[in-house]
């Protein structure tokens, strides 16, 4: 099992940056994922920067990955992405069906990033059939999902399957910029007010729980999840990596205890378990901050409602 | 464009569809009753029965009716997906709404026939993600999500191969359709793999000393002073704190409407204007059909002279959450 480093999520200063990626290189690692994926106007490392970034890594020994926007704009980022595609050397991880078709059209291998929505083995065998080499499990497939995955796909010799284990979860994009209307800012001219939140900006409810984290366009949890002692269960089940999201403070600390974890040492659970990663102290999950016990499983709610809440509801999908 | 637009409503009961054919739809969409669609709401959707008499209405009066088949099943899942599109296929369905790849890929090998339409889940906002999925597997035609403005919309049009079809009218997601798991991380219940957001068995209504809560699973969405409107606790149109304010920090309760844009999006070739709401009831889908019908008509009749009625914004503004309207992402402001 081995361990990557995602790409930081958020909108850090150049020297920040720098600074984090030279103290990382030095940790026990296997691979890194490098970019910018929430924000293509956050330009604080320049291309260069990054291509330097990536050879120090792979000239460690490194796996290192690209990634690419999650939201690419038609106008602003298309000819980023076509260069990290274009780029000959390094893999490169799709993050939305764009990048999937690019690369796809250049007959480039690629890591199915968590973007992407492949819920069965049928979708990641048509997916590995188009270049797929690494599937990474988006943030509410869990353990049911690829134990079922496993079993459908017996016989078979299915990609590699990376799981975030250890950070707050990036539960949805926009077109809108969720930091510059917090700021009362137009996306267009946000002054990177996101800037000045290194960890996403934190949303309580109006009872002062703490429940979202915004991230220019991405909304993160609160909660911070850590798979950690679900390690057993992980290599059970196959998974070849897993991948710590960075933070302003302590990820040191985090990347040396999951290698702990990864070794057979049993260590404690530091952040919140997850719903769908149900292991020995399931059931006790803190989910959404505000605690309390929920079980539901994700594949059978137990939906009984009244019409007239119907009638009112507010969500939009097809 | 001399090919005129279809007017694509929304059907979640018989006597829905009856209402959205006999106010002026050109085709109505369905869905099972069931899981496969993310309208998976207890009393909604069409048993085989009544998706039979609904064909039966719908094509004795010339029109067209889609199958729904949006969410994305699970490995263990997917055959009940699998009967699912060969039902609609037995049944009459002019098409398929489809978002999962293997989902799609079922159907075009053994009904290449029945067209395949691309989900909003899918999420495809590119020529580039639509090339694709037209030539893997045989879309012709795509639902946009939500994300584009009007502008990039039409550039869209210009260039794509798949045919495109816009949300017109309803309820409005503000996050990109298909990769949001707010309700996910509240309820275990998304969109994706459950057909719902927002479940209402999650959704708990308390008085409390500072005004009538909504809870989603234990957390408070908002609060409502005496004499404030209500709405439903979805995550995303909640109020909450942030930085000492107290504001809907995603978006308000809301509804899109793009009747402003629609010569030019008629202009532009957009194949098909959508309303949402298959959650809603016949008086509702007969009202906002009637509208569009006679707004396309109007475009039809004279792009140049369109002018948006006020009968047609009062209805529309009395049906809207909030009782009010957006353009949404068409327009860059919103952002």
């Amino acid at each position: 099992m081995r361990l990557s480093l995602a790409p930081v999520p958020y909108a850090w200063s150049r020297a920040d940056l720098l600074r984090f990626y030279e103290e990382a290189i030095h940790w026990p690692l296997d691979g890194v994922v490098l970019g910018e994926y929430v924000c293509g106007k956050r330009r604080e490392l320049r291309r260069e920067d990054w291509w330097a970034i990536a050879e120090a890594w792979a000239a460690s020994g490194r796996e290192v990955v690209l990634t690419t926007p999650v939201l690419p704009d038609p106008d602003a980022d298309i000819q980023h992405l076509r260069r990290v595609v274009g780029n000959g050397r390094f893999s490169v991880e799709a993050n939305d069906l764009t990048s999937v078709a690019l690369l796809r059209k250049r007959s480039l291998s690629f890591v199915g990033g968590p973007g992407l929505n492949l819920y069965n083995h049928r979708d990641v065998a048509l997916f590995q059939r188009a270049g797929m080499t690494r599937w990474v499990l988006n943030p509410e497939q869990g353990r049911k999902d690829l134990a079922d995955f496993r079993r459908y796909s017996e016989g078979t010799s299915p990609p590699e399957v990376e799981v975030v284990a250890w950070g707050r979860s990036a539960l949805a994009y926009s077109p809108r910029c969720f930091s510059a209307r917090a700021a009362g800012a137009p996306k267009d001219d946000c002054r990177f007010v996101c800037r000045d939140w290194p960890e996403g900006l934190p949303v309580r409810t109006r009872d002062g729980v703490p429940f979202l984290r915004l991230n220019g366009v991405e909304v993160q949890s609160e909660t911070l999840y850590d798979l950690a002692p679900e390690i057993p269960l992980l290599k059970q089940l196959g998974v070849s990596l897993l991948r710590l999201v960075p933070q302003p403070e302590g990820t040191a600390d985090i990347v040396s205890r999951f290698r702990l974890a990864i070794a057979g040492a049993s260590v404690p659970r530091v952040g919140a378990a997850s719903r769908y990663w149900p292991s020995a102290d399931a059931g006790k999950a803190p989910v959404a901050g505000a605690g309390g016990t929920r079980d539901a499983p994700a594949s059978s709610p137990q939906v009984a409602a009244s019409r007239s809440e119907k009638e009112g509801r507010g969500d939009g999908g097809a | 464009m001399n090919r005129r637009p279809e007017l694509v409503c929304p059907a979640g009961s018989l006597p829905a569809l009856r209402a959205a054919v006999d106010h002026g739809a050109d085709a109505v969409y369905v869905g099972f009753r069931d899981r496969t669609n993310a309208r998976a709401f207890p009393g909604l959707n069409f048993s085989d029965e009544d998706l039979a008499r609904g064909m039966a209405y719908v094509h004795e009066r010339g029109r067209r009716i889609y199958a729904v088949l949006n969410t994305y099943p699970g490995s263990s899942d997917l055959e009940r997906w699998e009967r699912a599109v060969d039902k609609a296929a037995d049944l009459g369905a002019d098409a398929l709404i489809v978002a999962d790849p293997a989902v799609l890929d079922y159907a075009a090998r053994h009904h290449p026939d029945l067209p395949r339409h691309l989900s909003v889940q899918a999420s495809a906002p590119s020529v580039e993600a639509l090339d694709f999925y037209a030539r893997e597997w045989g879309v012709t035609r795509a639902v946009l999500p939500r994300v584009l403005t009007v502008h990039q919309v039409e550039r869209l049009a210009a260039r794509s191969a798949v045919a495109l079809e816009v949300f017109a009218f309803g309820s409005l997601c503000i996050m990109v359709e298909g990769r949001c798991q707010l309700s996910s991380y509240v309820t275990g219940a998304s969109p994706n793999t459950c057909g719902v957001c927002s479940p209402a068995h999650a959704v708990r209504w308390e008085e409390g000393p500072e005004g009538r809560e909504a809870r989603l699973d234990g957390v408070l969405i908002d609060r409502y002073a005496p004499g404030e409107t209500t709405a439903y606790p979805t995550v995303c149109k909640g109020r909450y704190e942030v930085q000492g304010h107290v504001f809907h920090a995603l978006e308000e309760p809301t509804s899109l409407d793009v009747l402003p844009l629609l010569p030019r999006l008629v202009a532009g070739g957009i194949a098909a204007f959508k309303i949402e709401g298959r959650q809603r009831g016949p008086a509702y889908v007969a009202q906002v059909t009637q509208v569009w019908r006679e707004a396309l008509d109007a475009v039809a009749a004279n792009p140049d002279a369109f002018q948006i009625r006020r009968s047609w914004t009062e209805t529309l503004a009395r049906l809207s959450e909030g009782g009010r309207t957006t353009l949404g992402p068409y327009d860059r402001l919103w952002r």
